[in-house]
This record gives structure tokens, sequence and C-alpha cells, in this order.
């Protein structure tokens, strides 16, 4: 009882410190003031990289704007208000965060979410609240935008496919490899990133003659390895992260396998590399593909880590390509407010004309949106090359620019006919 | 040989081999739940403490068998402690004892993601069983030598077990202590310290084998819940309490996990929890365990 009436009276002294901070904001300008809503996991696997996505957020708020005492952003004509809210990485929680954001804190746009099965809830959420902006975050599935896209969703960011471009036709054509086993985990994300691969890799002739999707949190790939065929393949595309990825390469290195390998986006990343073991004797040579590359030397790309670094002692060594993404959507974001001045009157009409004309260019090339809103962009293919202190790194090898969300194939090519999955597109 | 055959035989050795580490963890978690019915929630933080203290050990010492004894030794202490100072205040309060070690885990599995990272670190296994070791009937004809050590380290680990609890003076007071604690104590016997020790050795053993599946495996933040999952799968089907059952009970998830991989992937994990079903709805008390 005691408890309840102490409850009650915290929540009645915060929503009063909540009308006044709100009256304050507003009387210290005299603009009128623009919600956004931050959507990001901050909860289970994806922590870390919702943390990060944050953080790209605000560094675009505080490169193109003026950090302001009252915590809003004073930009040419309005200020800029950030309200944030973490998922867990599930659509139904994001939903919820998402509703909460829209409706009770009455966000203008909302910003979000960081995983591929939460932006196809919000893409769908979206559509019943026409007179709202939503703007992704780093979700990355083909049809938050690709089929059925909804009018009022904008995405700034390249989708999972996007980020193999230029990985198929470099196996195939430099590389050599001409059939291809994969060992890929069995959801969403992994079946557009080997979409992706597929794409330009089955155009260019090549052949993927087995496909291995693992349960996701398998840690003994021992049968997985004794599956994969000992002879008539060039390489294995491994779609894995972190500590699986770590096992699969030891295992598959214990068994005495001879493939070279191609990795996914999160395959081959720092903290696979930094893994202290004897597979990273056969890592050598493995080719990956990504928005982002650690080692990327355009004058753009060290800029914004610099002020990544300025701005977030606590950062991550480098900025990776949650933070990118979020980055560049609020940088979309900004750009559109700039072009109507900070006018969201008639339902956001002429701010949602003027967003989807946005074109900037962003820390790792230019951004441009096509009809369905879905980012053009950049996108980097890599390869594990140890370096001189025997460590291994990732070096950029190839820069593919204006990615369009079908690699290039156009709308009708016959691998497009279909959504990824388990079985499309299929060449063996 | 054909291949279908040599793929059957190859991937039943993958599950034994696997059975054997899910043994070996399951092992201290059988003397703890099963036998001392003491819920200890945070068995799989205890195996991943191990694995840590295991890789840093192994990195100030570069030798495996070293960081194998301190792992052990390492958790066993811990263990101690945690019985000393939280457990064995609230015996027989099975709820109690879960949230308290649920709480335990969390605040083990924050320290060690503030000290270590996210990132995925793994043992070199001991010059005595890297590489690999040729096979005539497995795929590729060679497997990996430190696979085929996880068979003989959980052997000897049941074999330790088995002659501590049925062949020594501390076996009998165990057994006894846990049919009859009261009996036991008038009979002169100080029962606290004996349970004190079954804690600390089913704890040290967690820490053994966490250093053993760093080896196998890797280690990285959040194999925690796993871990305390496949033991809890283990001891439950194989029975309560039973050294035997824990072996069957290994077998029976690391076979079907390998199996299920192999032939089914996509349902790899639903087998596994399938059989959990059918063998607790035929036999509830367990493959080999008593009656309640």
């Amino acid at each position: 009882m005691f408890g309840a009436r102490t409850g009650r009276g915290l929540v009645g002294l915060m929503f009063v410190a909540s009308i006044a901070a709100a009256a304050c904001g507003g009387s210290a300008a005299g603009d009128k003031i623009i919600k956004i809503g931050g959507l990001a996991t901050l909860e289970g696997p994806f922590a870390v990289p919702g943390q990060d996505g944050f953080r790209g957020i605000e560094q675009a708020l505080s490169t193109m704007g003026k950090k302001l005492d009252n915590g809003n952003w004073q930009f040419d004509g309005f200020q800029v208000q950030l309200l944030k809210e973490g998922s867990d990485a599930t659509p139904a929680v994001a939903l919820e965060k998402a509703k909460k954001l829209i409706e009770q804190n009455n966000v203008d746009i909302l910003i979000g979410p960081l995983s591929g099965d939460e932006g196809l809830a919000i893409k769908d959420y979206a559509k019943t609240v026409p007179d709202k902006t939503f703007v992704n975050g780093s979700s990355a599935a083909q049809d938050t935008t690709f089929r059925a896209p909804a009018p009022n969703f904008f995405r700034f960011s390249t989708d999972g496919a996007q980020w193999m471009a230029g990985l198929g036709k470099y196996a195939f054509d430099k590389k050599g490899y001409k059939n291809v086993a994969l060992v890929a985990e069995d959801y969403s994300f992994p079946y557009t990133q080997v979409g992706g691969f597929m794409y330009e890799f089955c155009a260019a002739g090549g052949h993927v003659v087995q496909k291995n999707w693992v349960p996701l949190g398998t840690k003994d790939y021992s049968s997985v390895v004794s599956n994969l065929p000992t002879s008539g393949i060039d390489a294995i595309y491994v779609a894995l992260g972190g500590s699986d990825a770590v096992n699969f390469f030891t295992q598959y290195n214990q068994a005495g396998g001879k493939a070279k390998f191609i990795g996914g986006s999160i395959t081959v990343d720092q903290s696979v590399l930094a893994t202290k073991g004897a597979f990273q004797d056969i890592l050598a040579g493995t080719i990956a593909a990504g928005p982002t590359a650690d080692t990327a030397t355009d004058k753009a790309w060290l800029d914004y880590v610099a002020e990544y670094h300025k701005e977030f002692k606590d950062g991550l060594p480098f900025p990776g390509l949650f933070a990118l993404s979020y980055y560049n959507e609020t940088v979309g974001v900004i750009k559109g407010l700039q072009a109507v001045k900070g006018d969201l009157s008639g339902k956001q009409a002429s701010f949602m004309a003027a967003l989807a004309k946005v074109e900037f260019d962003g820390p790792t090339g230019h951004v441009k949106l096509d009809a369905n809103r879905q980012a053009i962009s950049s996108n980097y293919v890599t390869e594990v090359q140890k370096a001189a202190d025997g460590s291994l790194q990732n070096n950029v090898i190839t820069k593919a620019d204006n990615v369009d969300q079908t690699l290039g194939l156009g709308a009708s090519s016959p691998y497009l006919a279909q959504p990824v999955s388990r079985d499309f597109p299929a060449c063996p | 040989m054909p291949k279908a055959l040599v793929d059957l035989l190859t991937v039943v050795l993958n599950g034994v081999t696997l059975a054997a580490l899910y043994f070996v963890v399951a092992s201290g978690f059988t003397l703890i739940f099963g036998l001392m019915r003491t819920t200890n929630m945070a068995h799989g933080s205890l195996y991943m403490l191990g694995a840590y203290v295991g890789v840093s050990a192994y990195d100030a010492t570069g030798n495996w068998l070293a960081a194998l004894v301190i792992g052990f030794a390492a958790l066993a202490v811990v263990g101690g402690a945690i019985h000393l100072g939280l457990l064995s205040r609230m015996a027989g309060q099975d709820l109690r004892q879960a949230l308290v070690t649920i709480g335990l885990s969390i605040i083990i599995g924050d320290l060690l993601l503030a000290k270590y990272g996210g990132l995925t670190y793994q043992i070199a296994p001991p010059a005595f069983a890297a590489g690999s070791v040729a096979i005539p009937f497995v795929v590729n004809g060679t497997y990996s030598a430190y696979r085929l050590f996880m068979i003989g380290a959980a052997v000897a680990v049941y074999g330790s077990l088995w002659l501590v609890l049925n062949r020594t003076r501390i076996g009998w007071y165990i057994r006894a202590g846990i049919d009859d604690r009261d009996m036991l104590s008038a009979l002169g016997v100080n029962v606290s310290r004996v349970f004190l020790f079954v804690f600390a050795l089913g704890a040290g053993l967690a820490g053994l084998s966490g250093v053993i599946g760093a080896t196998a495996l890797s280690i990285s933040p959040s194999e925690d819940g796993r871990y305390l999952l496949s033991s809890l799968v283990v001891v439950i089907v194989g029975g309560m309490g039973s050294l035997e059952g824990a072996v069957i009970g290994a077998l029976i998830i690391g076979l079907s996990e390998q199996i299920g991989l192999f032939y089914a992937p996509t349902y790899s994990i639903f087998i596994t929890f399938v059989i959990m079903a059918a063998v607790l709805a035929i036999r509830p008390q367990g493959l080999l365990g008593r009656p309640a």
C-alpha cells in the first residue's frame, strides 16, 4: 500500500517536471520544436549495436545543428527534440515502443528500428499512421521497401542484399570461384545476405551447390562440417557472426578442410579476427562485403570517424554499420526538414515530398533515394590480409557506388521475382 | 565403405564427443541439483567463469593442464563460498535458492562482460591432443584429436565420481546425508561439511568443464544460459541424482543434436526438446531416476 502510494507520487512528480521542462524548452528560442523519436535495441544481443545506433543519431544532430542547454538541437528556424526508446530486437516490442513514441509522446518523425524483422513490423504500422514520417534505423530486410512499401517510410541506409554488392562478381571474376557451398543461420537476415551474394554470383555463371541453413545459436558445427563437400567446391560462403563464426572456422580447420571462405557482412569483422586461435591461419584471403570498412581512407569517412571519437569517449574503436545507418537516416531527416524550414503542416505532405528528394554525400559515399524511398548508395568489398605484425585485418579491395536495391539487375530480373528465402534464389 | 555409412559414423562420433562435453558440464550439476537437491541456476555461470579463468590462466602459464587445474580449483573455492555464504542458509527452500542463484548468474555474467568484453576467446588444445588423427571410417579420414580426448576426459570424470560416491567413506556420507540428514548428523558426522565438499566439487567440475569447452568450441558472453539448459535437460532426462542417467541423458542430447543438425538442420533444436518431452511423459522421474 505504502509502496503504491509512493510510486504514484513519484509519477506525479515526474509528470510535473516534464511539463516544466517542456515549457522551458519552448520558451528558450521561440522556434517550433520538432519531436524526433529514436528507436533502437537496448536489450539482448543487439544492445551494443543499439547504443551505437543512438550515437549515430546524436552525432548527425550535433554535427548539423547546435546542441542547446535544454538538450535540444537548434537549427535555422526550428529545434529538434530527441526522445529515445529501446526495444529488444523483437518485432512485438519494437512495435509497442514505436506506438508509444507516436501515440503517447506525439513525435513527428520516428527514426528506427535496428533489426530486419522489426523493420518489417514498423513498415506495416507506418501504413496505419499516414500523417507521420517513418525513417528506418539500420534494419536491412529487403521487403521493408522493395515489396509493398509504405508511402511514409523512408530508408537512407542500404539493405542486407545491397551490403553484398560487388562480392559475387569479385568472387567469380577475380578469385575464380565457380562452385560454392554455403553455411548460414536460418533466419531472414542471412537469407537477404545470401540472396544479395547470389544475385551477382549466379548471374555471373557461378553455382551454389549446397546450402546448409543451421539453427540460430548452434555452437557445435562438427556435423555441418562433415556435411560439406570435400571436393568440387572452390569456396564456402559463411554467414555466421561472432563466436559462431569462430566455432565454425575452428572446426572446419580441425577437420582438415581446405576450401577458401566468402563472408557475410558480419562474418569476419574485428570481433572474429581479434580472437586468437589456430583457425586464424585459414582466414587470410577471405573476402567479404559491407556498407562500412574500418580501413577505408576516403576523407569523408576519416572526418566522420574523428568526429565520432571526439563526440563519444566511450564509443567503439570504429563506428560500425549500425552507427553509420542511423547517422545517414538522421542526416536525411535534417536535410528534409531544412528544405521545408521545419514546416510539417498539411499532414507532413510537403515535408515527405522534400524528404524523398534529399541527396547528400555521406561518410562512405553519395546517398539518394529511389522511387520506393530506398537508399541508393555505396558498398565495399574487403579481403582479410595478414598485416606486418602478423595480425589479420580487413583491407578494402573495391568500392561500388550508386548500388541500388536490385544490385543493378533491374526490378524485373528473375532473381528478384520472389522474396529471398531458404530456397530462393537458386543456381545449383 | 558407402558414403551414407561413413556420414552416419562421423555424425555419431560427433554426437558422442559432444555428449562427452555435455556430460562433463552436467556432472557437477548432477551432484548439486540431482543429489543435493540444491536448485543452482548459476551452474552455467560457473561454467562460463571457469572458462574465462582458464583463458587467463592459459595466457599466464601457456600450459593447458595448468589452466585446467586452476579452472577447477578456482571454481571449487567460488562454489564453496557460494554454498557457505548464500545457499546453506536457505537449505530446502527451492524457490529462494532459484532466485538467489539466478541473481548470482546475472552478476557473474555482467562482471565477466565488464572484464573480458564481448570478444570470443579460445584456449589452444594441449600438444598431446592437437591436430587430427587418422580414422578410416569418418569423412575425410581424419578426426579432431581433441574431440576424441574429450571422450577420455568424460570417462575419467565418470570413473572418479563413481569411485568417490561408491567406494569412499565420504561417498557413503553423501548418499546417507541425502537420504536422512538428521540421522547421519546424530551418528556424529559433520553433515554441513559434507555438503560443502559436494558443492565445491560440483562447482569445480563446472570450472573444469569450462576449460574443456572453451578449448573444444570457444567462450563468449551469454553462453551461461546455453550450458545451464543443456545440463538441466541432461539431468532431467537421465534422472535426478543418477550418474549413469547423466551419461545416458548426455548421449541422447548430444546424438540427437548432431544427427538432427546433419539430416534435418531446421528441426535439430526441436528434436532435442521433443525427446525431453517424450521421456518426461513416459517416465516423469527421468530414465534412471528413482520415483519421488
